[in-house]
């Protein structure tokens, strides 16, 4: 798989070992490849350690891979630029900006005309539901209207890519059903490729589209789903697909097989 | 008064307790109501309130003292003047000014001294602390003199600079300058250091080029402790004014109650101190709110 061809988010054979500054090094990835079509939702899972945020990191372009390499259509990744976008868990917006100027951030920094800027704001302002607090400081707000702004200040520069760095971690567990409900809408409506991370097996599988998990020690792709809740998200009623057959069964499956892994690490402590 | 809900569907089993007034819990003799539900009070730093009339008492005897003291002879005024002395003084001070020169202008030319040498401060110490904490050859370049100067305190710089720039106004800003370039080096450093990795990474990922991020994220983000810095350098040059007036100058409250003391008017002493307290406690005030006026974001990222 060479990713100069291909259209979309190519990882290829991307290994990572990270040395330490006092010696001896850790080996963070292995040998891991993913095909992503423009407008597919990747999630992916892990046990801690496994080697997720290393992944997302050298996606976004803020690690250089010790072997392989990302590719965007068909142009390498080198660094951070803004047709890879990100959400980060939290205390990523800037607390001296308001809402909207958090918003437009984007834009103002490519020195788009305010007018057009302005409108987008209202618009994505309209979108996350935060239609009133545009003036507000982003820290008058609750948790889950923080990772709204950050969701349209993301949206707000167009990019190809959303990569989601545990988005919802640090919400109550009602703000977080409600907001993968919103990220599910701005997936269909926007048609950008996302690649999500959570801890939340729930959330992987409500969410994604496609789904990994991860093994830790070196962390590498254990197994791969493709998966039709996403799809039926966008229609039926949340807490219906969560109390579905197939998607309990499927969770029990990934619970189990995340357990085994953790078992697995913690065999060599006395645990 | 009670503190009885006034929803009619609550019913209060228990007789609520009486209210204290407004102003036994002004003076701090009656806890506020919802100190007054806790139990456990001792260990729990909300639960200690003003004490506000103890803070009177206090006043009240140290001015009784005073007068007693003076008053029935127990102090020579040489040592701690009367009332009356002080008074007098005061009217006579601000009629006829200290030595040709109005109280005021005694007061204002040490502020502008002080203003000054933090101003010259942060003008050289804001740039050079971010460059030390943004770039290795910078840091590098500049610790050894930081790390060194930095526990000195500026007093021991005073025979230095009367040697090398003589007594003149150049010499006094030149020393409050130093006093407040490290602490405003120091201050811009930290502020760089301490950004959030995350909000870097956003901004880049939003397509911000070096300076972008520098101008939106690293400047703004380092503000509170910058502002701190600022605050502390106040303070500090302050105390570096009145003491560097002490050793050498025309002018200044420091000098004022130097040149009283060589005249035994210890009354003008007393008056001279107290101003000295009552500035830097308005300093103080004053940066405080201008900070909650400036930064309101401060400890809310």
């Amino acid at each position: 798989m060479t990713g100069a061809n291909h259209n979309g988010l190519v990882v290829d054979d991307v290994s990572m070992v990270f040395t330490l500054p006092g010696g001896g090094s850790v080996h963070a990835l292995n040998n891991v490849s993913l095909d992503l079509k423009s407008g597919e939702l990747l999630s992916v899972l892990g046990p801690s350690g496994c080697g997720k945020t290393t992944l997302l990191n050298i996606i976004a372009g803020f690690l250089a891979p010790t072997v392989g390499a990302v590719f965007l259509n068909g142009k390498q990744v080198v660094g951070p630029d803004a047709e890879r976008g990100m959400v980060f868990q939290q205390g990523a917006l800037f607390e001296w900006l308001n809402v909207r100027k958090n918003i437009s951030f984007g834009p103002r920094m490519a020195g788009k005309p305010a007018k057009e800027t302005n409108e987008k704001v209202d618009h994505l302002l309209n979108i996350v539901g935060l239609g009133d607090f545009g003036d507000k400081p982003v820290y008058q707000l609750s948790g889950g209207m923080q990772q709204r702004v950050a969701l349209a200040r993301c949206l707000a520069n167009e990019p190809d890519v959303i990569l989601m760095d545990e988005p919802l971690g640090a919400l109550d567990a009602l703000t977080r059903e409600k907001m993968q409900g919103l990220v599910l809408k701005l997936w269909k409506e926007t048609g950008k490729t996302i690649v999500l991370i959570t801890h939340s097996v729930e959330e992987a599988l409500f969410l994604g589209e496609r789904l990994i998990v991860m093994a830790p020690r070196p962390g590498r792709i254990h197994k791969e789903y493709n998966l039709p809740f996403a799809e039926r998200g966008l229609t039926d009623s949340p807490r219906e697909i969560k109390a579905s057959h197939d998607f309990i069964e499927k969770r029990e499956e990934i619970l189990s097989m995340i357990w085994e892994m953790e078992e697995e690490i913690m065999g060599g402590a006395d645990t | 008064m009670t503190d009885q809900p006034n929803d009619p569907n609550i019913k209060l089993v228990a007789a609520p307790q009486e209210t204290p007034s407004a102003l036994m819990m002004w003076l701090g003799m009656a806890d506020n109501s919802f100190t007054r539900q806790k139990t456990v009070k001792f260990g729990d730093p909300s639960a200690v309130n003003s004490g506000r009339l103890w803070s009177f008492v206090t006043v009240i005897a140290l001015l009784l003292l005073w007068w007693v003291s003076t008053s029935q002879g127990w102090v020579k005024p040489i040592y701690w003047p009367s009332f009356e002395a002080v008074g007098k003084r005061i009217t006579k001070l601000l009629d006829q000014g200290f030595r040709n020169t109005a109280l005021w202008e005694h007061v204002f030319i040490s502020v502008y001294r002080v203003l000054s040498g933090v101003f010259f401060g942060a003008l050289v110490g804001i740039p050079l602390g971010f460059a030390m904490g943004l770039s290795s050859t910078a840091r590098g370049l500049f610790d050894p003199i930081v790390e060194f100067m930095r526990p000195i305190p500026p007093l021991a710089l005073i025979p230095l600079i009367i040697l090398w720039l003589g007594i003149d106004e150049t010499a006094k800003i030149t020393l409050l300058f130093l006093a407040a370039l490290f602490i405003m080096i120091i201050a811009a450093r930290s502020g760089v250091s301490g950004v959030k990795i995350s909000k870097v990474h956003a901004a880049y990922s939003l397509g911000a080029s070096k300076f972008q991020v520098l101008k939106n994220v690293i400047l703004p983000n380092a503000l509170p402790e910058i502002f701190t810095g600022i605050r502390t350098a106040m303070g500090v040059c302050w105390g570096t004014v009145v003491a560097a007036e002490l050793v050498a100058a025309e002018k200044g409250v420091g000098s004022m109650i130097m040149i009283a003391k060589n005249f035994l008017q210890t009354d003008t002493v007393v008056i001279g101190i107290i101003i000295i307290g009552l500035i830097g406690y308005a300093i103080e005030m004053i940066m405080r709110l201008l900070e909650r006026w400036l930064i309101p974001w401060r400890g809310k990222g």
